[in-house]
């Protein structure tokens, strides 16, 4: 891909933006899944996207990963308008993402997927031998323990495929980090390594991150800051501490009785 | 899984799955057993050398043999272009695709050879690499109906065969035509001399091995054939190559095809239907060589004796005198049997008992 002129130093120093999303809408034909999302990422945030299932987070996501493209609205990055035109444009930008499918091939072995793309080649050929060590030190880092990195990933628990599609990420180098439902699959201690990880990176100050989640508990604890996604639009965008579990809960239900109240009178 | 890390770094080469017992004979034997099993290749390696233990056996009471040179230069001969164009459907077939035309390209590119050299004053060598050349072009086509356009590949090549078998029937109005006298000298190398297209047969699996199992285009394959969103989210270009794999099957095709017109000094139509036999053999060489038809997983070296089992087959009924009207039933047969075996032994291996 090409290199980019976008990813320049603020020289004034002042806390930009380094991902801004403005007035992106998303139809697919008659279906309309974003109608209007505004939201913005400050360097080193960690932001957390809930909403209820079919609220439209996954495609927003897909949207800034390069996957998909939006129907209107635009993107800025670090202050500069971008199109992203593929996964792989994004991920020369900075961009990574974690996605709900994780996105491994069973066939392939554990330091295939975990290199997926990506691969460390000494041309014309892989460099198996750097990908083995690489991912094998990947996986310590993180303390998951498989039975071994040539596996075929089809060997694999759920937790511990999701495990590597998240290392995978955080070892991208990526600016940017999006993370669909990084828990779904995770017991309880996996989990909480995830959020480490994410604590981590938060820590590093270099990343920033965004989460999609289900557990609100889990949100606030990893979060800077919570935005709602309701029908297509961020509906609340509110710091961790200035909100809470009951808050964020009662939103979401709300929203489910209005609806169903709606089409209780439309019946 | 576990949040601590209790033991060192798994040392390179020792196998997955715990030790296993290297002491004694049986320990031996079973660790051979092992091996023989997770290498997908190794059933059918077993199968050819059993064929050619049979074949030897048997001939060999009677007055021929089989291992004299003639028939092995016969069994290299038929089995070659097999070998061939089977490395080309093992990639298409990985990706989730397959390629019923390429029997047809292999009848047209001679004669595209042919029209260029003779009609077009095109220099020979120039000739047969346009000809090779021309195999990729269809195999284009045949991505962009399928990939660009979005229909099965099944019927996508089965669509572009009829109609190529159209075009050859019209081009050559129906008549062989002969090797072009500028070529004949470099032909011999392409397929004229009785062991060429064995040792061309052996380079070229040997390339694809390397392609498929050792470079990011045939990592990629895999990952499309195994899991296409998983591989596009990846980022990698699912377009890019299932069209490159298409055009690799056709210029391999054509390869062949531009072989055995140099092999049999003629460039002949295979009028009607016996173009698709090629193909034909070529996907039955993968199948029993280990590659899955529902794409993610194959080999080179499985289709190159998967060849020679059809082969070895042949060449066996012909030297014991086996009439060949049951031939076809033991090529049947043994493309079952060899399906049923690697189903089995996939199911086997995913469940990890012999990882």
């Amino acid at each position: 891909m090409t290199t980019d002129p976008v990813r320049t130093e603020q020289p004034d120093g002042q806390v930009t933006d380094v991902l801004r999303v403005e007035h992106i809408a998303k139809r697919y034909g008659a279906v309309t899944a974003l109608i209007d999302v505004n939201l913005h990422l400050a360097k080193g945030e960690v932001l957390g996207l809930i909403g209820d299932n079919g609220a439209g987070k996954s495609t927003l996501l897909k949207i800034l990963c390069g996957f998909q493209q939006p129907t209107s609205g635009r993107i800025l990055l670090d202050g500069h308008e971008i199109t992203l035109k593929s996964v792989d444009h994004a991920r020369s930008l900075g961009i990574d993402a974690v996605y709900q499918d994780l996105a491994l091939v069973n066939q392939l072995s554990v330091y295939h997927n975990m290199f997926l793309n990506r691969e460390k080649v000494r041309w014309p050929l892989l460099s198996n031998k750097t990908m083995r060590r690489l991912t094998r030190q990947y996986l310590d880092e993180m303390g998951v323990k498989i039975p071994s990195v040539d596996a075929d990933v089809a060997a694999l628990s759920g937790g511990q495929r999701q495990a590597i599609a998240v290392a995978r990420s955080v070892h991208s180098d990526a600016k940017i980090l999006l993370l669909d439902e990084p828990l779904a699959a995770m017991g309880v201690k996996e989990g909480a390594m995830i959020l480490d990880i994410v604590q981590d990176l938060k820590r590093s100050g270099d990343v920033s991150v965004i989460i999609i989640a289900h557990n609100y508990a889990q949100v606030l604890e990893v979060c800077d800051r919570v935005n709602l996604l309701q029908q297509g639009r961020i509906t609340l965008d509110r710091t961790a501490s200035e909100t809470s579990v009951t808050e964020l809960t009662n939103l979401v239900v709300a929203e489910y009785r209005k609806a169903l109240e709606e089409r209780q009178r439309s019946a | 899984m576990s949040d601590t890390i209790q033991d060192a770094p798994r040392v390179a080469g020792e196998p997955p799955g715990g030790p296993v017992a290297r002491n004694g004979i049986t320990g031996r034997l079973r660790g051979a057993g092992i091996f023989l099993m997770k290498q997908r290749e190794a059933t059918v390696f077993v199968v050819v050398v059993l064929l050619i233990l049979y074949f030897g056996v048997i001939s060999s009471a009677g007055r021929s043999t089989f291992f004299t040179k003639i028939d092995l230069i016969n069994l290299t001969q038929y089995a070659a272009p097999i070998i061939i164009i089977a490395l080309g459907e093992v990639l298409l077939l990985i990706c989730g695709e397959i390629d019923l035309s390429v029997g047809f390209t292999y009848a047209f590119a001679p004669f595209m050879m042919h029209f260029m050299i003779d009609y077009w004053h095109v220099p020979g060598i120039l000739g047969i690499i346009l000809a090779v050349v021309f195999g990729g072009v269809i195999g284009w086509i045949n991505a962009f109906f399928t990939v660009t356009l979005g229909l099965p590949s099944f019927v996508t090549t089965l669509g572009t065969g009829f109609v190529l078998a159209g075009l050859i029937l019209t081009t050559s109005h129906g008549t062989q035509a002969s090797i072009p006298p500028a070529v004949t000298g470099i032909g011999h190398w392409i397929g004229t001399y009785a062991w060429s297209e064995i040792v061309w047969a052996v380079i070229l699996t040997a390339l694809f091995h390397m392609l498929l199992r050792r470079t990011r285009w045939g990592l990629h394959t895999i990952a499309v054939g195994g899991n296409a969103l998983g591989a596009a989210e990846a980022g990698i270009n699912v377009a890019r190559i299932k069209y490159g794999n298409f055009m690799l099957t056709g210029m391999l095709g054509a390869f062949v095809g531009v072989q055995i017109a140099f092999q049999t000094g003629i460039i002949d139509t295979f009028s009607g239907g016996s173009a698709y036999q090629p193909m034909f053999y070529a996907v039955a060489a993968a199948v029993i060589g280990g590659t899955a038809m529902l794409g993610g997983s194959g080999t080179m070296i499985g289709a190159f004796l998967g060849a020679a089992v059809l082969a070895v087959l042949v060449d066996g009924f012909n030297v014991i005198g086996i009439s060949a009207y049951p031939e076809q039933i033991y090529f049947g047969a043994a493309i079952l049997i060899a399906m049923i075996a690697n189903v089995q032994l996939a199911r086997v291996r995913a469940a990890g008992r012999i990882r």
